[in-house]
């Protein structure tokens, strides 16, 4: 089987606000597909098999190791990556706090991290330390020994990433 | 002279200068790159672990006229990557193979899509020989693999007269204590991409520690001049010794895949190529015969270091250097022997890992003191306290330690800090009545050597460069490269202080070696202490060419630097300013005897381990993590405590999690899923704390201390554990199971004895 013969799906989705539509082999991992088709290179392969979270996205508003997603499950989904964390070149509270509290050292994690940090602060704003634990254990680094990650998370305060999110936002957290 | 002068930058947690591009996901890893018409590279790999090589054939139903294939046939200079001994290991396998994994074949094609399904097709028939795979099998030399007798390097240590102190010993302790391999587990994979033209040579970019150890290799296996290979560092995910000499690899086998096909080539490994094929901590066995008095002091140290090196010697011998000179531990004793030895099996080459050694054999001293302690019966710590080296003692190599040391005071804190005594009397009344968790309390006190071993500085002889723009901006040129652990903001602070700039002032380039001086490479403890040094003598130049001109004064203001920066180079060009390693004029070494300056600085710790042992489920969790250490000035906190943090994890996960599983030489769970590191609910809280004592040798009073946190917990741990349990355990990784076999056996062996059946 060579690249020509391959059919090619037309996925639409939301991603970091913008609707975007790729023409890709629908089985083609979202790891990819946001990489190389879009671009995104912030998000991380570490592991290819959903055990190290470096390619952690939020796909509506979920936490998921974009690895282990084939493109047409992204379909008509709202997505969150780490060039989504920024807006108008402004860090957001997390990408702050990561960087301002030694949360990042290589920063191969790091994108998807914050976005474990993102995801747990949506769903509990005031997490006790056990629920910061938890929150990020899908999601390895190497370098810090968490402490770091741990209190950048701790000092973050969540505000809404997008504000077409907002409601969405509101909803989870009802 | 210690420098104690009081600083701007250094000393304050600057924050990480390429941090934005991390926080971000804009920083640029070898992945994140595709260079126009570029293709993809895969490796086909040996199946066995040694044997000679019948035939290569690509099977059917791939269409082998659109891929590139490369054998060791097409290599144009030599067939060897050259790091310590030369004719080591090859680039490519040609006749024979001495491990698993070891490359073969290389092929590339534009749809890395297609690769997986080519590397499966291509057939080698082997004629397989006999193989060893551990200590054991290699030392019994029955079956050699590796030159005349397995033996890739061995060092002897003397000092004193060992042989003649057993007899007024109070008490002779020996014990034998076993580390395995493991797994650097850097989250970035390995990976490169390699250019190549006629005109320009052969162009890397990869994820790296060493630039110019990859432009060395390649010097070689091209037969290019030196001003035709290129080396450029690309942000890198992490490291930690991983991608000390495993780079040079990929970037042959990338560079010769771009040759062949006249295009560039990226190679990036998935996780299971990445366990499976590349180096390991260096599994070893350490055998320790003491003696000592009646009150616990040692007389006489016999040490034998064993370690597995793998199928070729790489950077063995170095950290075979390493583990040898660091046996003794923070101890003195006037007669010491260690006998130390590398031997050769048919594993992939272990090589580099944080701690180059020595996290090996400060287990074995570590858990030994604890059953000296016992032995004698003192304290743990007692033991410790009654054997420290101070200032004006000598190691095992005869150093004289002129610093003052004070590991007594530094116990105390640790004792203190940890609330150990308290703590330990209240584990001793409530494991009585818990039937379940038992808690307990260990210590580690070790030292690490900060730079190369012995005359290794020397022989780098490591340069480094500084600029100025017209607008007084500072790039601080150095091959040293940054992988997380903060190069690039210390080297900034540390030029930043020297002249007087604000941090912003100063970066570092881009480690390329068509721009970059070599500062060697970046590794053992180096970075801050031997290259931060070089730095702050190239400002101290960089000031001083200005003041020559009349340019500057004796004393200046930034507005008067930068005004003298813009008037330089109008007049006369680039500002540049050089300095080149100079030889502390004390430090004496010698190689033949091995005696002498083994370190210009070692940084001291005391580290404590707060267990709780679950002895129905048989696991074994940290709780609580103390981490104290004398590591010269510090020079950004909050960077030193994250590397501290970060290195006590990994020793954590050394400890209790991660086993590196072998089949006839392969590593068989080469998947994260099956090789467990510990993860954000594993880690134990971890509380990091400096004593600053200036050394005479760094910059701003620095020592090295990147590698020093994976030294002690993993035998604070376990001496934790025998406070908890009882149980002495001598071997790591210690799972569940292994503690769950070692307690049924010692439960069995009560009963019997209870039941009058042992003697």
């Amino acid at each position: 089987m060579n690249a020509a013969k391959r059919q090619l799906a037309e996925i639409r989705f939301n991603v970091n606000g913008v609707e975007r539509c790729v023409s890709v082999p629908p089985m083609k991992r979202l790891l990819d597909v946001l990489r190389e088709d879009l671009e995104l290179t912030g998000v991380k392969e570490g592991c290819g098999e959903g055990e190290c979270g470096s390619c952690s996205v939020l796909i509506d508003g979920v936490l998921v190791n974009s690895c282990l997603v084939p493109a047409l499950q992204a379909d008509g989904c709202k997505i969150i990556t780490v060039e989504g964390l920024a807006a108008n070149g402004a860090l957001g509270d997390i990408q702050q706090k990561f960087l301002e509290l030694g949360g990042t050292q290589c920063g191969i994690c790091t994108p998807g991290m914050m976005l474990a940090a993102e995801s747990l602060l949506r769903k509990n704003p005031r997490p006790d330390l056990d629920a910061i634990r938890e929150g990020l254990a899908g999601n390895l680094c190497r370098c810090t020994g968490y402490m770091r990650i741990i209190d950048a998370v701790r000092h973050s305060m969540q505000k809404p990433i997008l504000a077409e999110e907002k409601t969405e936002l509101e909803a989870v957290r009802r | 002279m210690r420098d104690t002068t009081p600083t701007r930058i250094v000393g304050t947690p600057v924050l990480r200068k390429e941090g934005f591009g991390k926080v971000t996901g804009g920083a640029h890893y070898i992945d994140d790159i595709a260079l126009p018409g570029m293709w993809h590279g895969a490796t086909v790999r040996s199946s066995i672990a040694r044997g000679a090589i019948k035939e290569i054939r690509f099977g059917g139903g791939i269409a082998w006229n659109e891929f590139v294939i490369v054998t060791a046939k097409d290599i144009p200079g030599e067939n060897c990557i050259p790091l310590i001994m030369d004719h080591d290991q090859p680039v490519l396998a040609d006749k024979r193979v001495n491990h698993p994994e070891e490359p073969i074949v290389l092929l590339a094609h534009p749809d890395k899509a297609l690769l997986h399904e080519a590397v499966a097709a291509v057939e080698i028939d082997y004629d397989p020989l006999p193989a060893v795979f551990t200590i054991e099998e290699s030392e019994r030399q029955q079956t050699i693999v590796w030159g005349e007798n397995n033996c890739i390097k061995h060092y002897l240590v003397e000092k004193g007269e060992v042989d003649s102190a057993w007899q007024s010993a109070a008490h002779i302790v020996t014990g034998e204590y076993r580390t395995g391999a493991q797994e650097q587990l850097y989250i970035e994979n390995n990976g490169v991409i390699a250019e190549w033209s006629e005109a320009d040579g052969v162009t890397i970019r990869g994820s790296m520690q060493c630039p110019y150890y990859v432009h060395k290799a390649l010097l070689r296996v091209f037969d290019l001049p030196s001003e035709k290979v290129r080396v450029i560092q690309m942000e890198t995910g992490g490291a930690f010794g991983g991608k000390e000499d495993y780079p040079s690899l990929i970037a042959a086998h990338a560079g010769l895949l771009a040759r062949k096909a006249g295009r560039p080539v990226k190679i990036i490994y998935d996780r299971e190529e990445d366990l499976a094929a590349t180096t390991k901590r260096h599994p070893s066995r350490t055998r320790y015969r003491t003696a000592v008095d009646k009150d616990g002091r040692l007389l006489a140290m016999d040490i034998q270091v064993d370690l597995d090196g793998g199928a070729y010697a790489t950077v063995t011998p170095t950290v075979l250097s390493r583990a040898t000179i660091h046996a003794c531990g923070p101890y003195f004793c006037e007669n010491i022997r260690v006998r130390s030895h590398a031997w050769a099996t048919n594993l992939p080459p272990h090589g580099a890992f944080r701690g180059f050694g020595s996290p090996q054999t400060i287990f074995g001293i570590e858990r030994h003191m604890d059953q000296i302690a016992k032995a004698v019966g003192i304290t743990p710590e007692e033991a410790r306290r009654r054997n420290f080296l101070a200032q004006g003692k000598t190691t095992a190599t005869g150093q004289l330690i002129r610093d003052p040391i004070n590991l007594p005071g530094m116990l105390d804190r640790a004792l203190r800090i940890s609330d150990y005594n308290a703590k330990q009397a209240r584990f001793a009344r409530e494991n009585v009545e818990s039937s379940g968790i038992k808690c307990g309390i260990g210590i580690a006190s070790f030292m690490h050597g900060a730079g190369f071993t012995g005359s290794g500085e020397r022989y780098l002889n490591s340069l480094v460069a500084l600029e100025a723009d017209a607008k007084g901006r500072v790039t601080v040129l150095v091959s040293s490269t940054e992988f997380g652990q903060g190069t690039n903001t210390i080297l900034s602070q540390i030029a930043a202080e020297a002249l007087g700039l604000p941090i912003e002032d100063v970066s570092t380039a881009q480690p390329d070696t068509s721009r970059v001086p070599n500062s060697g490479p970046t590794v053992a403890s180096r970075t801050t202490m031997i290259v931060g040094r070089l730095v702050c003598d190239a400002a101290i130049a960089l000031a001083a060419i200005l003041r020559e001109k009349k340019l500057l004064g004796e004393n200046f203001a930034v507005t008067e630097f930068r005004a003298a920066c813009a008037a330089y180079t109008n007049q006369f060009g680039a500002l540049r300013a050089e300095a080149s390693y100079q030889a502390p004029k004390d430090i004496f070494w010698d190689d033949a005897a091995y005696k002498g300056e083994a370190y210009p600085a070692f940084a001291w710790a005391v580290y404590v381990a707060e267990v709780a042992v679950d002895t129905r489920t048989y696991m074994a969790e940290v709780v609580n993590f103390y981490a104290l250490q004398e590591v010269g000035r510090v020079m950004n906190p909050m960077l030193a405590t994250g590397q501290i943090e970060g290195g006590v994890a990994q020793g954590v996960g050394y400890a209790l999690y991660e086993k590196v599983v072998w089949k006839d030489g392969r590593m068989s769970n080469n998947q994260m899923t099956n090789y467990i590191m510990p993860t954000a609910v594993d880690v134990p809280n971890i509380e990091v704390y400096f004593e600053e004592m200036p050394c005479e040798h760094g910059p701003y009073g620095a020592k090295g201390l990147g590698e020093l946190p994976h030294d002690g917990p993993a035998p604070a741990i376990l001496n934790a554990i025998q406070n908890a349990t009882g149980v002495s355990f001598t071997s790591i990784p210690l799972l569940p199971e292994d503690i769950f076999l070692r307690m049924a056996e010692t439960t069995e062996l009560a009963a019997l004895e209870a039941a009058g059946s042992v003697k």
